[in-house]
């Protein structure tokens, strides 16, 4: 007897958020990427459509990262003291689809950079590559306050995606991203009524739905990856359902988590029975990545070149699949 | 829920003057309020007093489509009226209502197949409403079967318990609430249970109170569907609070805009 596959119809969509502007739109981007659009559960293609394959943006600091293990170190080399190399190492080397700029010197309690500086250094990257760009901020609210709106103008018309905005701090973010035309990422401390709620607040400030993407707070395998997990499949869930209030791109958080637990960074001679760091902080980014591919994750940041090559294999065949 | 909005009726005073002035604009006012607060079908009913039913229904659903796009439902006793309306209809309308009487359901699942519309029955015949949920579950059964038979998908049949004023028939309700519960489990997918809210106030001095507590005690036992005045806030707020504790959607602190924003 032929058994029938039970296919699960949607009535909702993702809505598509496009990065980057070309010099015909207004920008200097020699490329533009699209996120979003889904009408299904991540990979699921039987089911439904997903017009656009989820993407990974390298990760470049304003700050060189000396507390990074070697391993993560070397394929970078003296790149990592200038941001604008970085990124453009990335973009050459890596093939990445995007280049995230983290503003964590910025932050006070770090290395305070002044506003003036990061603009420079904004500048410097917008040079330097072609590729779509985000900026997320420092986490500081007053200095993020001022640092993004001067960031903001700094990359006006480059249609970037900025952030983050958070329930206590999201006006001068929501303006900014509305006036100079960029995108805006929306972060919920793993929270997914706070997050529906910041939907709304900054649907109320007018902020076009086409140009918002919720991060719901990522981490690690085994430091809360499952809550995450979970919180973004129901976020996932619900937008497929016709939830519009929760029918926005996901972004996910994966290099910066990992390489700061200890499983990949300690190195051989600290856990010998753990193997080579080499391979293990590769696996756990990669690993990691892949969770999120299959909770709805439409944008990855990432930082080892190599757990980003797995990554995208792993999308490609998935991908294939249909 | 989806709310059904049930002020486009002859029986109301300004319908039935803009019917007779054949006065446009007061139908798709009425029209657009609904939508703007919710309704997401409008119920059409021309009432007893129109001269000529058959075209005032033809009119009053060229109008409203001229001012709104959501679906209609066709509200008449009369097949005749009913199939003016549905050869007017652009978009799939709801045939409101057959019961379980042989001849008219006969002729009413005829008309939705003839115009691809959705079929509400009430669960009632020619002998009247029964009082017990065995009976009117009967009933229910008995228009599903007649119309899965006759080619219908169950997802294109709407059965209606039939809700009574609670001050003639106070035993009424309870009985109306139960048999929610028994025709949910008639068949897989459910058919989808409607009711015509307002009727259970009639009469009453507090209506819109009445109202909103039989909503949410039907929601609570399985009601899909409801014919209603979207223009009554507290109301539509009870209905979007009831679906929220069912955990039909996710919380947040501003959960009734969002609800409106989403639909």
């Amino acid at each position: 007897m032929p058994v029938t596959k039970l296919l699960e119809k949607w009535s909702g969509q993702v809505t598509e958020v496009t990065i980057g502007a070309t010099r015909a739109e207004g920008g200097t981007r020699s490329k533009i990427v699209k996120i979003g659009g889904e009408t299904v559960m991540p990979f699921m293609l039987e089911e439904g459509r997903m017009p656009n394959q989820p993407l990974i943006a390298m990760e470049v600091l304003d700050t060189e990262p000396t507390w990074w293990p070697d391993c993560l170190k070397e394929p970078f080399g003296s790149a990592l003291k200038n941001p604008a190399d970085w990124a453009k190492k990335c973009q050459d080397e890596y093939q990445a689809d995007l280049i995230c700029l983290k503003l964590w010197g910025a932050h006070p309690e770090n290395k305070n950079i002044p506003v003036d500086e990061i603009v420079k250094i904004v500048k410097s990257i917008k040079e330097a590559v072609g590729l779509p760009i985000i900026i997320w901020g420092s986490g500081h609210s007053e200095k993020d306050n001022q640092l993004l709106p001067a960031c903001s103008q700094a990359l006006a018309g480059e249609r970037c995606l900025l952030g983050a905005a958070v329930q206590d701090n999201y006006k001068v973010l929501a303006a900014t991203c509305i006036a100079d035309g960029h995108n805006i990422i929306t972060e919920s401390p793993l929270d997914i009524n706070i997050c529906k709620q910041l939907n709304i607040l900054l649907s109320d400030m007018e902020m076009p739905t086409d140009r918002i993407v919720i991060f719901p707070t990522t981490g690690a395998i085994g430091y809360g990856f499952e809550y995450a997990y979970t919180i973004m499949e129901r976020t996932r869930l619900a937008a497929l359902g016709g939830d519009k209030t929760m029918a926005y791109p996901m972004i996910g958080v994966v290099g910066s988590e990992v390489w700061k637990i200890k499983e990949a960074k300690a190195g051989e001679s600290e856990m010998p029975a753990w193997g080579p760091q080499k391979e293990r902080g590769v696996a756990w980014e990669s690993s990691t990545a892949v969770g999120f591919l299959l909770s709805g994750a439409d944008i990855l940041i990432m930082y080892h070149p190599k757990a980003v090559a797995l990554t995208r294999k792993y999308v490609a065949q998935l991908m294939k699949v249909s | 829920m989806l709310v059904i909005g049930e002020l486009i009726n002859g029986m109301f005073k300004n319908v039935r003057k803009a019917i007779k002035e054949k006065d446009k604009s007061i139908i798709q006012e009425i029209a657009r309020k609904q939508v703007a607060a919710g309704a997401q079908m409008l119920d059409v009913n021309v009432g007893p007093a129109a001269a000529d039913e058959v075209a005032a229904m033809q009119w009053l659903v060229e109008s409203i489509q001229e001012a709104v796009n959501v679906p209609l439902s066709i509200d008449s006793a009369k097949p005749p009226v009913i199939e003016a309306g549905l050869k007017s209809c652009q978009r799939k309308a709801l045939i409101n209502s057959t019961t379980g009487e042989q001849a008219k359901l006969d002729a009413l699942i005829g008309l939705a197949k003839k115009y691809g519309a959705a079929l509400l029955g009430l669960c009632m015949d020619e002998k009247g409403i029964p009082n017990s949920v065995a009976a009117r579950t009967e009933i229910g059964m008995k228009i599903l079967a007649a119309a899965m038979e006759a080619g219908l998908p169950t997802d294109d049949v709407h059965l209606d318990p039939v809700v009574l004023p609670v001050k003639f028939g106070q035993d009424q309700i309870g009985s109306m609430l139960q048999t929610i519960k028994e025709l949910k489990i008639l068949s897989d997918p459910a058919p989808k249970i409607v009711v015509g809210l307002s009727n259970v106030s009639q009469g009453c001095l507090n209506r819109p109170l009445v109202n909103r507590i039989a909503l949410v005690m039907g929601i609570a036992n399985g009601l899909d569907e409801a014919i209603l005045d979207p223009l009554d806030t507290q109301l539509m707020d009870a209905m979007i609070t009831a679906d929220l504790l069912l955990n039909k959607f996710i919380y947040c602190d501003s959960y009734l805009d969002a609800y409106r924003k989403a639909l």
